[in-house]
């Protein structure tokens, strides 16, 4: 699979980063070799095979509906100046 | 006193030989004296070093202090330091003081050891030759024109030069076995969820480990020792008794069968580091071991497996540097959308950036089977192979790494010639088995390692083999020239 400079924007926005123009053309080649790297995978016939999500197949662990966390916000707030009344301050979103 | 190992170390606090402050200030010295060529910490905490110290030297007063009381070490850049700098490496953390310590840290802690500092790193952990760091690249001791390799370059070179006895490093492909090989020293990467995951910045959750640099196998149990167990906030914790990692050190070796996989030593593999490793084989056929051939057909599908699997858990885990709660944010964002992407767009680096998007790419909608799906089913083989090798032999033995250190700049360019630095380690972590590497040798005046590889859980039996190793060979108490 080879991506082009349209591959790249739209993956760039999906991912929610801002890349420059004129880096576009050096990440369409450097992930298209990857992406040519990780194609050897398709010579190998996997139709009856079960991925593994976990290396030792575990599940998830489950626990008591229970509250075990105590509220530390001010402690946490206090490593951002963007913060006002508790609450984190960010760009409008409503007009 | 920087030569010496931890369990040396302990000996000389307990009968007093010197303080932990002692000690403590003679590394920061050294630090002092020699990290401004080698670039292996982001933050030296030397206030906090000297106030722990101190504390520790009241335990040992009081007869209540335990082996690591009182030792300095070093510490990844990965784990959350309460109150300290905790970056990753990274430029999005550069602001980040962390606000609670990882339960690592929260265990060396409790056992009284000293943190004398962060470690530099490949930002985010992603990167096999440390010249990923915003902090700058870290040299490497034994040659300062090449790499201390990667992830945890800081820590490899920390150690190799003796500005620590000891550190942490974390192994997500390869991040700790493969810089102490290209460093000459002792790394461990247990059994995937042997060690609390939690206040460990997130790379690739089901792949990521921590564990240990140190000079030898003995030391690496002792700090197994401490830093294992199971973790109710580490939801992938094993919750699994953890043994005396030092109980079973000095078993012989007679009848352990090692497993050497013949894709371990086919192309790619400098002839140089072969003839060293072959040697080491030979040393355990001397003290009783039988060498068994073994496959491990599907080897050269690791790379290609963890580079969909790594990126897709990392472009995931890295969605929460948004710039909103902590971390680096743009200037006078115009919205919500463009302070998310430039945020990121100015907080990553390009390899981090490279990553997330391989990661979304192979996750978006229509190229999940293609690639995630596939490279899961792919993780399944590579994980049978193994299973099928441990029904023959305890162990796998093979190189750590193609080849030795490199040439700072000679990979940096080329991503896919840097991924394949790690091809024996790989399979490893997507099995979730646990491996070592150890000193065993010199190519051209650099460092080799032998890989040793475990069943699940069988880090007793590794560390059993590594030290057995280290009492007939002396490869492990090699420095580097001008550290001495």
């Amino acid at each position: 699979m080879s991506l082009d400079k349209n591959d790249v924007e739209k993956i760039a926005h999906l991912a929610r980063l801002a890349i420059a123009d004129e880096d576009i053309p050096g990440y369409a080649g450097s992930l298209s070799s990857i992406l040519q790297l990780v194609e050897q995978m398709d010579a190998v016939d996997t139709k009856n095979v079960l991925p593994m999500a976990h290396p030792q197949d575990a599940h998830q662990r489950l626990r008591e509906d229970v509250v075990t966390e105590k509220n530390q916000r001010e402690h946490f707030q206090k490593i951002t100046e963007n913060v006002e009344n508790g609450l984190y301050l960010v760009p409008k979103v409503l007009d | 006193m920087h030569s010496k190992t931890i369990a040396e170390l302990a000996e000389g606090l307990k009968i007093g030989d010197f303080s932990s402050e002692e000690l403590t200030k003679s590394f920061l010295q050294r630090i002092k004296q020699y990290d401004a060529e080698l670039n292996s910490f982001i933050t030296v905490s030397e206030d906090h070093a000297l106030a722990q110290a101190r504390a520790a030297d009241e335990l040992i007063a009081k007869g209540a202090s335990s082996v690591l009381t009182g030792i300095p070490l070093a510490q990844k850049d990965i784990f959350c330091t309460n109150g300290i700098k905790t970056t990753c490496g990274s430029k999005m953390l550069d602001n980040f003081i962390a606000p609670y310590d990882a339960t690592v840290i929260h265990h060396f802690n409790q056992a009284g050891a000293v943190m004398l500092g962060k470690t530099n790193m490949d930002e985010f952990a992603m990167g096999s030759s440390n010249e990923t760091s915003f902090y700058g690249s870290v040299k490497n001791p034994w040659d300062t024109t090449t790499v201390p390799g990667g992830s945890s370059g800081g820590s490899a070179a920390a150690v190799a030069a003796r500005l620590a006895p000891a550190a942490t490093g974390t192994d997500t492909g390869g991040s700790i076995r493969q810089p102490a090989a290209l460093c000459g020293l002792t790394g461990l990467k247990p059994t995937y969820g042997r060690i609390s995951r939690y206040g460990m910045i997130a790379f690739a959750s089901s792949l990521d480990q921590a564990g240990t640099f140190t000079q030898t196998a003995e030391d690496s149990a002792l700090m197994l020792n401490v830093m294992s167990g199971f973790d109710e906030k580490d939801s992938t914790s094993v919750d699994k008794d953890v043994p005396d990692y030092t109980a079973n050190l000095s078993q012989p070796l007679n009848g352990l069968k090692i497993g050497l996989p013949k894709e371990y030593f086919g192309e790619g593999l400098n002839a140089d580091v072969a003839k060293v490793v072959e040697e080491a084989v030979a040393e355990y056929k001397k003290m009783g071991a039988e060498i068994v051939d073994i496959s491990l057909p599907n080897s050269h599908l690791s790379v290609p497996a963890y580079y969909v699997i790594a990126p897709a858990e990392c472009s995931s885990n890295l969605s929460r540097f948004d710039g909103v709660r902590f971390g680096y944010r743009c200037e006078d964002p115009k919205d919500l959308e463009d302070m998310y992407k430039r945020s990121r767009g100015e907080g990553f680096g390009e390899e981090v950036k490279r990553r997330i998007m391989i990661g979304a790419y192979v996750l978006s909608a229509g190229y999940y089977d293609a690639y995630y799906l596939k490279a899961q089913k792919i993780r399944r083989l590579i994980s049978d192979d193994f299973k099928a090798a441990f029904e023959k032999v305890d162990v796998i033995m093979g190189p750590t790494s193609p080849e030795v250190a490199f040439k700072a700049g000679e990979k940096s360019d080329d991503p896919v010639s840097m991924y394949l630095s790690d091809i024996y380690t790989i399979a490893t972590n997507l099995a979730g088995l646990p491996g070592m590497s150890v000193p065993c040798g010199f190519s051209n005046k650099m460092p080799v390692g032998l890989q040793i590889i475990g069943n699940y859980f069988d880090e007793s039996r590794l560390l059993n083999i590594a030290h057995q190793y280290q009492q007939t060979t002396g490869w492990h108490k090699q420095m580097p020239e001008g550290y001495k």
